[in-house]
């Protein structure tokens, strides 16, 4: 610090805490919910589907392995994926599906700057449409029982 | 002021702000709680001086205009960014926290490095931008010409209420890119292509995931969101074309 300089200034570069959103790690702060809008919803319950998805597909993978262990260990999980709880799980994977793919539409569309403005208007319409896909899947599901 | 006075209003009523402290040197930061007495009319701005004059002369905190002009009381209060000076804090609930901007460095109590936010922009924005004046526009007898400054009051809110700005410093922020794309509806001697050239990186236009928090806690109407958006529309477009977004 040089004789002219105020007081304190050696320390004006001193880089402080910064404050994030989030649960308590860092990597967190986008799914902060507090205070959030519609657009920063979607985009957090995007990031949970795709994250679901991402997981889906290694379970995926996994049981149909079990076909390599004979027709027994199969017909075993087919008589478990019959039950109430599984069919649920498909029809959360089937809404995750739904959610990922449809929002994936509506920010294509303003993310490209063919609609900009028009992100609210787009996730309602697209809700109806996937929340009338979601039931009609979940009918034919629950119905396969 | 009165010690047993409330800022302003006229049935006080007392609120507790658990208000976040950090000065340097300190090994972390924590809240103090103040209990502070609030009008109806009361701003969250106005409990904040009432505490510095009355509770805590040490407490930290920028404003200037308190009018919602200058862009300097920006922080967050509940979780939401807002400018303290037109917050009424009446609303807030019987516990009001106030925290400062998020993802911008803080340095000391509620004062953020606002150079984190202006080293952002690109070279081309000047600090004090004027802006044409809308065709429409006629002013009254004895003013010549309007002039018109840009909207954005470079206030942060948007840097911090960006998701994508929460978990990447990288990440330009929604403020410089939407000057941009300012830059884009009204070149004014630059050329569009070193703004484009700027704007086409993965840490630019390309970064923001669409999540519109940014044009929800702009104060000012510039909804940088939208603008993000057309910006990309120009990248994507081969660069022929450049969309505006007007003010709602």
């Amino acid at each position: 610090m040089s004789g002219q300089e105020l007081p304190g200034t050696e320390r004006r570069d001193d880089v402080g805490p910064v404050l994030r959103k989030g649960v308590g790690i860092p990597a967190s702060g986008w799914f902060d919910p507090r205070g959030r809008a519609l657009g920063g919803f979607a985009f957090a319950v995007n990031r949970v589907t795709g994250l679901g998805l991402v997981v889906y597909l290694y379970l995926h993978l996994a049981v149909l392995s079990m076909l390599l262990r004979g027709e027994s260990a199969w017909s075993g999980f087919l008589r478990l994926a019959t039950n109430w709880l599984f069919l649920s799980l498909d029809v959360l994977l089937i809404f995750g599906i739904l959610y990922h793919g449809l929002n994936g539409i509506r920010v294509a569309l303003v993310g490209s700057g063919v609609v900009p403005d028009r992100q609210k208007a787009l996730w309602w319409a697209l809700g109806v449409i996937g929340t009338i896909t979601l039931a009609f899947s979940a009918l034919h599901i629950y119905g396969s029982r | 002021m009165s010690e047993a006075g409330h800022p302003n209003g006229s049935s006080p009523s007392t609120r507790t702000f658990r208000v976040y402290r950090y000065k340097r040197g300190d090994p972390g930061w924590r809240f103090d709680g103040f209990e502070v007495p609030v009008g109806a009319r009361t701003t969250v701005l106005e409990a904040l001086r009432w505490i510095q004059l009355h509770r805590d002369r040490t407490l930290a905190l920028r404003h200037s205009c308190l009018h919602a002009s200058c862009g300097t009381c920006g922080m967050q209060v509940n979780g939401r960014e807002v400018l303290a000076c037109v917050t009424p804090a009446d609303t807030l609930g019987s516990t009001i926290t106030v925290e400062p901007l998020a993802n911008i460095p803080v340095l000391t109590d509620l004062v953020v490095d606002m150079r984190q936010l202006f080293e952002r922009f690109p070279d081309e924005i000047g600090t004090v931008r004027t802006s044409d004046a809308l065709a429409q526009a006629s002013p009254p007898d004895g003013i010549e010409t309007y002039e018109r400054f840009e909207d954005c009051i470079e206030c942060g809110l948007c840097l911090s209420a960006c998701p994508v700005s929460a978990t990447s410093d990288a990440y330009v922020g929604p403020a410089a890119l939407a000057a941009a794309q300012r830059l884009l509806e009204e070149p004014r001697g630059v050329d569009p292509e070193r703004v484009l050239d700027w704007a086409d990186d993965p840490h630019g236009a390309w970064q923001c995931h669409a999540a519109f928090e940014c044009t929800e806690a702009c104060p000012s109407s510039v909804r940088p969101a939208e603008r993000i958006m057309a910006l990309r529309g120009a990248l994507a477009g081969g660069r022929r074309t450049v969309a505006t977004v007007m003010p709602a």
